[in-house]
């Protein structure tokens, strides 16, 4: 048995907290300026431009990339030779909490029925897996709502096939307009159940940028979505061009013979993440 | 990042504007024109709204006279000690759709905020002669360098979404909605 100290994973959760809300990954940005680069209309163009730069003014001022700082998703794999000294559930929420406060991030967590915030942007929404060996892998991903709004399932009946799917997502994505500020990454989710539907349409979105699914016929799937959800011209911020989404991300599991769920999980191009192996 | 351009521009023939937005000026502005805005605006989001509306229910004064002003939709992060604001980029109008009509109905002249407006606010924005103006979703942190001061006017409870009155320095927006009734989102969609 490892053992991992409360006090490590209070703080590992807490620096992610911060990096992700200042530092974009390298992959958002490299899509960022492929974008701007193909980038035909002149106003998406100069706008794509400004997002280089406000990543860039984030980074260096230490300030978020955008005032909704989301709320945190966060998943874990926890090695079941780890063995965590205290709670790892109040660890990592104690890590968000302390994260949000000092690193001057928007609280934007409340109740349901009151809206009364929370104060501390927790709970967290946590999804644990038990997986072999002796890490603890935590993937965060702070989901703003302007783009997490826009999501959406359906429960396909079988007959819709293929070419339901790629129907519900584009339709999906240009219902969504300038809502969920394009350029979007799409993460879907096919198959499994309701809600395994739309754990991984979430999961999907913590694929690395220019990563294609390793299935084919996968792959196939979300080259045919993007350049059907490009090809309606919405653009950057609904002001048009062909970059309304940057990547489309589709993870399959199998699902009962009678059913077809899919589900669209919309992420805005300020696509923060951060992963950490204890 | 070595692979920027210089300075970025918002695009050529940017319109300056003084806020709040004169009459005059309201009337010759054209959905699709850039602008850049320089003065006074209020902010509210959801919760300021619902303050907002609850207030006028009640018949009871506003905290200040929105009339002929522009309110833009934006919660900000913290100010980092010895800064003027945190990231304060727009949010999502639509979720404000349902209490627009109401400030509009007592003057309010232009909303700033990101994505498409109900044909409710629409209709009411015409027969109110207001505006509706949209900046850059996601870019937060370069809009903050635009505000040159914030404060407190009302609903310090409500952290983010408390009402604040902000001073900006050439702040890029494009006319989405203007007083004829197009809407630059549809001219881009039927293009």
């Amino acid at each position: 048995m490892r053992e991992l100290n409360y006090s490590e994973i209070v703080a590992a959760v807490r620096d992610m907290a911060m990096r992700a809300a200042y530092d974009l990954e390298p992959d958002i940005l490299e899509a960022l300026l492929a974008a701007r680069d193909r980038e035909t209309a002149l106003l998406s163009k100069n706008i794509l431009e400004m997002l280089l730069v406000n990543a860039d003014t984030a980074s260096r001022d230490r300030i978020p990339l955008c005032q909704d700082t989301g709320i945190a998703v966060l998943f874990v794999e926890l090695g079941q030779d780890v063995r965590i000294i205290g709670s790892l559930e109040e660890a990592i929420q104690e890590g968000i909490a302390s994260g949000y406060e000092a690193g001057y991030l928007r609280k934007s967590v409340c109740d349901p029925l009151t809206r009364i915030n929370t104060k501390t942007n927790t709970p967290a929404v946590i999804h644990l897996r038990v997986v072999a060996g002796d890490r603890l892998t935590m993937s965060l991903l702070p989901k703003g709502c302007g783009s997490e709004n826009m999501s959406g399932l359906a429960m396909l009946p079988p007959s819709a096939g293929r070419s339901g799917v790629v129907q519900y997502v584009v339709d999906r994505v240009v219902a969504a307009g300038s809502n969920p500020c394009p350029p979007v990454v799409v993460g879907v989710g096919v198959g499994g159940t309701f809600e395994k539907a739309a754990l991984l349409a979430k999961e999907a979105l913590l694929r690395p940028l220019g990563t294609a699914h390793p299935r084919a016929d996968a792959a196939a799937l979300e080259e045919e979505i993007l350049i059907a959800i490009n090809a309606r011209g919405q653009g950057v911020q609904g002001f048009g061009g062909n970059n309304t989404a940057l990547a489309v991300h589709v993870e399959l599991f199998p699902s009962h013979i009678a059913s077809l769920p899919v589900a669209v999980n919309i992420q805005c191009h300020a696509h923060r993440y951060k992963k950490i192996v204890l | 990042m070595s692979m920027l351009r210089s300075r970025p521009s918002f695009g050529e023939n940017l319109q300056e504007l003084q806020l709040p937005l004169a009459e005059s000026v309201l009337a010759t502005l054209k959905a699709g024109d850039l602008v850049s805005l320089t003065g006074t605006l209020y902010t509210g989001r959801d919760q300021t709204h619902r303050r907002l509306c609850e207030l006028l229910d009640s018949g009871l004064p506003l905290p200040v006279d929105l009339s002929g002003q522009l309110l833009y939709y934006v919660g900000p992060t913290p100010a980092r000690p010895g800064q003027v604001i945190g990231a304060a980029g727009p949010t999502t109008s639509y979720r404000m759709d349902v209490y627009t009509p109401r400030l509009l109905a007592i003057g309010l002249k232009a909303t700033l905020g990101k994505g498409a407006r109900s044909r409710e606010v629409r209709d009411s924005m015409l027969s109110n002669g207001a505006v509706y103006l949209a900046t850059i979703g996601g870019a937060g942190a370069l809009l903050s360098k635009c505000i040159k001061s914030c404060e407190i006017v009302a609903f310090a409870d409500a952290g983010a979404e408390a009402l604040f009155r902000m001073a900006v320095e050439g702040f890029p927006a494009v006319v989405i909605n203007d007083l004829a009734g197009q809407d630059y989102y549809e001219m881009v969609a039927i293009k």
